[in-house]
């Protein structure tokens, strides 16, 4: 793998373009409805100045939040999905992909990269929802086994951020198995001793719950997130009674005590690199 | 035979003209036997054209059928001797998830499984095989005695799925399945699952890494059911049959795309027609991978436990 060896000899190269947004580019507060500017929603990573609402994201602006200068080298960015079981429902998987292909930029729903946090090496990998509902196929679970041997290897702390609505249901029993993939490659990184953090964001259900988003050396999240293994809709269905207020809450997670810490997204970085440093030292 | 699906009727159907034919015979005095051995054979031939063609929605179907053996019911045919053994240790015991030391053959060993009630209150009990949080966690306290005292482990899976409740969530069904998974992909004393009906999801696989991985020959294994699968991607019931098509979720489908080690074949029919049979085929399986897997340096075999979960999954490299 060229390509590999090149990424670790330390060259890193800025792969996104720090695109400034046209003039004139607004988004709606899904919560508070009030107008944020595109510059304005930069400038507060992407969190609402007025409500503290965080905006539901992708990699490309975890990455700028994370990285140092918006440095990073992205790894295993040539996986795509196949389709092993030739699915169909009411569409094919394959025309599925090509029009998320088309739609996000993106290849699957997750990317992987090593950059430095604070001048601090460290190897994120990112779901990202808008590429099937960030669902986790066979891709998502090969990058996330490949970024943990790329951790052991190089001996570098692995932060993983979920946002997912689960399995990929079109990959079936394959993407059921990556759940255990990835525990399994997360039970070497824990005997390898490098700390591995997982951030849980807005969504994380399902599958996505049930394996590495909840087997951090450290669990947390933003405020706010949806967090569970069942979907709402169907524990609902099952109890047949309203859910409590602020049920499957990142709050409501952390009071149950599955998570480290709750933090607000412009003092993440922040707060990650103090902890990235406490361990490294 | 009993029969009870609607595939299964042109065996009733021949069924019923033996019974007339014998009844014939009987008020006639007439020797109908010739008759009769060809209506036999016409019923073997059925039954083999039948079990050997199922659709995956039929399987799922044999798969539930209430008169199939659970995990209990396998330990007393298998074992010598069983102790249970219950609680997590933290919250209660659950009651969907048995587990205890037993011998097989003079082995001993560890068996984990499922457990599905048998009539309409004990199905309550067992709350249908859907375990909770605590659960998985007494399966992991008893993989880890297990480990503790070098015996290998049998689990026996059998779910529709964790439980979707709203305890369940509090005290971290998503948690609980995950610990299992980390904890089983290095556990240090060999481990052979075998899906014994229903293998619906991250229930299912809670308790589902090993160096063996067995689905009985009419089970099925898949991250969703089939009606969940329609109602999600269909955006309704009515799909089920398809669903279970797309899925793939057949014994023969899931050996074929490598994603467990081998099928066992079912009594005619399916496990409920013959238990004993079924039982017999399980413990003689149980007994060859014991041998192997035991002979085996422990490190090997975690380091081809973890190799194999690791080479699932298909990706396109450019
Ligand atoms: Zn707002």
């Amino acid at each position: 793998m060229a390509w590999f060896k090149r990424s670790t000899k330390g060259i890193f190269t800025s792969t996104e373009d720090k695109k400034e947004a046209p003039d004139g580019v607004w988004n709606k507060c899904p919560n508070c409805k009030k107008a944020l500017h595109y510059s304005e929603q930069v400038e507060h990573k992407y969190v609402c100045q007025y409500c503290n609402y965080h905006l539901r994201v992708g990699s490309k602006e975890y990455f700028e939040i994370f990285f140092d200068d918006n440095a990073f080298a992205e790894l295993f960015g040539n996986l795509t999905s196949g389709d092993p079981l030739n699915f169909t429902d009411t569409k094919s998987y394959k025309d599925r992909l090509v029009e998320s292909y088309k739609k996000t930029g993106l290849k699957d729903a997750i990317r992987a990269a090593h950059g430095k946090i604070d001048g601090q090496d460290l190897v994120i990998a990112c779901m990202d929802f808008n590429f099937i509902g960030g669902s986790m196929g066979s891709v998502v679970g090969e990058k996330i086994a490949r970024s943990i041997d790329y951790c052991i290897e190089h001996k570098i702390p692995f932060l993983m951020i979920s946002k997912s609505g689960g399995a990929r249901m079109m990959e079936a029993a394959f993407s059921l198995m990556q759940m255990a993939k990835t525990s399994a490659k997360l039970a070497l990184l824990s005997k390898a001793k490098i700390p591995y953090i997982s951030l849980l964001t807005d969504p994380t259900t399902g599958g996505v719950t049930a394996s590495y988003a909840m087997l951090g050396d450290i669990n947390i999240a933003e405020p706010g997130a949806l967090i569970g293994f069942a979907g709402p809709r169907v524990i609902k269905e099952t109890i047949k009674k309203d859910l409590p207020k602020g049920f499957q809450t990142s709050e409501f997670v952390l009071e149950h005590g599955f998570l480290d810490f709750i933090v607000d997204r412009r003092e993440i970085k922040n707060k990650l690199s103090t902890f990235i440093r406490i361990m490294n030292n | 035979m009993n029969t009870s699906f609607d595939f299964e009727k042109p065996i009733a159907d021949l069924q019923q003209q033996v019974e007339k034919v014998k009844q014939v015979a009987e008020k006639t005095k007439v020797d109908m036997s010739a008759t009769l051995k060809e209506l036999q054979d016409k019923i073997q031939k059925t039954k083999l054209d039948i079990y050997n063609n199922l659709t995956g929605w039929q399987k799922v179907q044999i798969s539930r059928h209430p008169e199939r053996p659970y995990t209990l019911q396998y330990i007393e045919m298998i074992c010598d001797d069983f102790i249970e053994m219950h609680g997590d240790r933290t919250v209660k015991d659950d009651k969907a998830i048995v587990g205890g030391f037993g011998t097989i053959a003079g082995q001993s060993v560890m068996i984990i499984g499922h457990q599905k009630g048998v009539n309409t209150k004990m199905r309550q009990y067992r709350n249908f095989g859907m375990a909770n949080p605590e659960g998985y966690r007494k399966a992991l306290r008893l993989m880890k005695l297990a480990e503790k005292f070098n015996k290998p482990v049998i689990t026996f899976i059998d779910t529709p799925g964790a439980f979707p409740g709203l305890e369940a969530e509090e005290r971290g069904q998503g948690e609980a399945i995950a610990r299992n998974l980390l904890e089983m992909s290095v556990l240090n004393v060999p481990i052979i699952c075998i899906i014994v009906g229903e293998g619906a999801s991250g229930g299912a696989l809670g308790i589902g890494i090993g160096d063996k991985v067995y689905m009985l020959e009419h089970t099925w294994y898949s991250v969703i059911s089939p009606e969940s699968c329609s109602s999600i991607l269909w955006r309704s019931w009515d799909f089920k049959e398809q669903a279970a098509e797309c899925l793939k979720l057949t014994a023969d489908n899931m050996y074929h795309n490598k994603l467990i080690d081998g099928i066992i074949k079912e009594p005619l029919g399916g496990a409920h027609q013959d238990p004993k049979a079924m039982a017999e085929t399980i413990k003689s399986q149980l007994l060859t991978d014991l041998s192997e897997l035991k002979a085996k340096k422990i490190e090997k075999l975690i380091d081809e436990r973890i190799e194999k979960f690791c080479s699932m999954g298909v990706v396109v490299e450019d």
